[in-house]
């Protein structure tokens, strides 16, 4: 259900300063959002001066050096750092992305560093995906069928196998789901951008034999009907994927096999 | 449902299940868009056709088979989809489970009135003296 009023510890406070050493000559601004549940404090917004000619590239490179180098507390998932992994999607300048894919350059003026909108936060850029990875494991991400296992791999042709370009590439980062006006507002429910763009990729399968129980268990107005197509999947999605697009092809299946 | 801790995250991901329903809701409005187009130039165009030409003429206009049934039909597809779209407002920012199926009846029978308040006035100057 829609709220109109923020939850307490909503409010984010000024934090502390880290200024760059004195002979940094290409200083940029880092505003990284900063918050321990367990504090019982608000939220607070640190700023870190960077010596960008002592950091790598990426807005990921810089959270690095932060936590190596300045504030070891500072708090955020990172693993593979080449856009793979999907760990450290978070809200950069005001747009949810990977953290190692966004360059320090793109953004203007100083960086603010906010966690996933919309989540429970868990600790600064940490955000609590339980529930979306629920909902995940809900819509059964993997092969089903019913004839029995062939002796070899299953086929399938190039055509039916080319169904799933721009489907199979998501890392399940959830920048698209976070971005979604719908999901927070209905995210109990609705399964969210990433969840059905994933219900896609197995509905169009031409291996997989569960197709028609697969709809059964999207058609439904919360699970599926949620999305008005804002498109803010789409624009925010950092692997360039077309969320939007896939539900319409589910809305589209449920149409046709009426 | 109430939230407790205990709960496994499927459970409450998986909640009370698919209602199997939503398929023509959804069709319904975009065909009753479709339909809208060309009734909704029509409906328009005539009524600009008509402006100032004072209550006879539009009697007149409406006696004409095309036009009465014409209009009956843009007024029965206005509010269904209408209504469809409201439904979703509701069903998106009602803040309660009592709330979003009161508001749902209230539309309902709202559009339902006034459609069919719309057709009796068409039919009482289509078929009238």
């Amino acid at each position: 259900m829609a709220k109109f009023t923020l939850p307490k510890n909503s409010k984010v406070g000024v934090g502390r300063t880290y200024k760059a050493p004195a002979d940094a000559r290409r200083v940029k601004r880092f505003k990284v959002y900063r918050y321990d549940p367990d504090s019982g404090e608000n939220p607070r917004l640190d700023s870190y001066d960077v010596d960008l000619d002592q950091c790598g590239p990426m807005v990921l490179d810089a959270l690095i050096k932060i936590k190596n180098e300045v504030d070891t507390g500072l708090t955020f998932r990172r693993s593979c750092r080449e856009g793979v992994c999907g760990s450290c999607s978070m809200n950069i300048d005001g747009t949810n992305t990977l953290a190692c894919l966004k360059a320090i350059a793109d953004v203007p003026g100083e960086v603010d560093i906010y966690p996933l909108p919309h989540l429970p936060v868990v600790k600064d850029l940490v955000g609590d995906l339980t529930h979306i990875y629920a909902q995940y494991r809900s819509i059964e991400p993997w092969l089903q069928t019913e004839t029995p296992p062939p002796d070899r791999e299953r086929l399938q042709s190039e055509a039916e196998r080319s169904k799933l370009e721009g489907l199979w590439e998501c890392i399940l980062c959830f920048c698209c789901t976070t971005s979604c006006p719908s999901y927070w507002w209905q995210g109990e429910r609705y399964l969210g951008p990433a969840v059905l763009l994933q219900a896609a990729r197995w509905l169009k399968d031409s291996r997989d034999e569960k197709t028609g129980e697969r709809l059964d268990q999207l058609e439904d107005p919360f699970k599926l009907y949620r999305c008005h197509t804002i498109m803010n999947c789409t624009n925010t999605c950092p692997k360039g994927l077309n969320p939007a697009k896939a539900i319409g092809e589910i809305k589209q299946m449920l149409v046709e096999r009426r | 449902m109430a939230e407790t801790p205990l709960r496994t995250p499927l459970s409450r991901a998986r909640g009370l299940g698919s209602a199997k329903e939503g398929v023509q809701h959804w069709w319904g409005q975009r065909v009753s868009a479709l339909a809208l187009v060309p009734l909704g130039l029509w409906f328009c165009a005539s009524l600009v056709g008509l402006a100032g030409a004072g209550r006879g003429a539009l009697v007149a206009w409406l006696h004409g088979p095309a036009a009465a049934i014409l209009t009956i039909l843009t007024i029965a597809a206005v509010f269904y989809h209408g209504v469809l779209g409201v439904q979703v407002v509701i069903e998106d920012y009602a803040p309660s489970e009592g709330t979003k199926v009161a508001c749902i009846i209230a539309a309902r029978l709202l559009a339902l009135l006034l459609a069919v308040a719309g057709i009796y006035a068409v039919l009482k100057l289509a078929l009238g003296k």
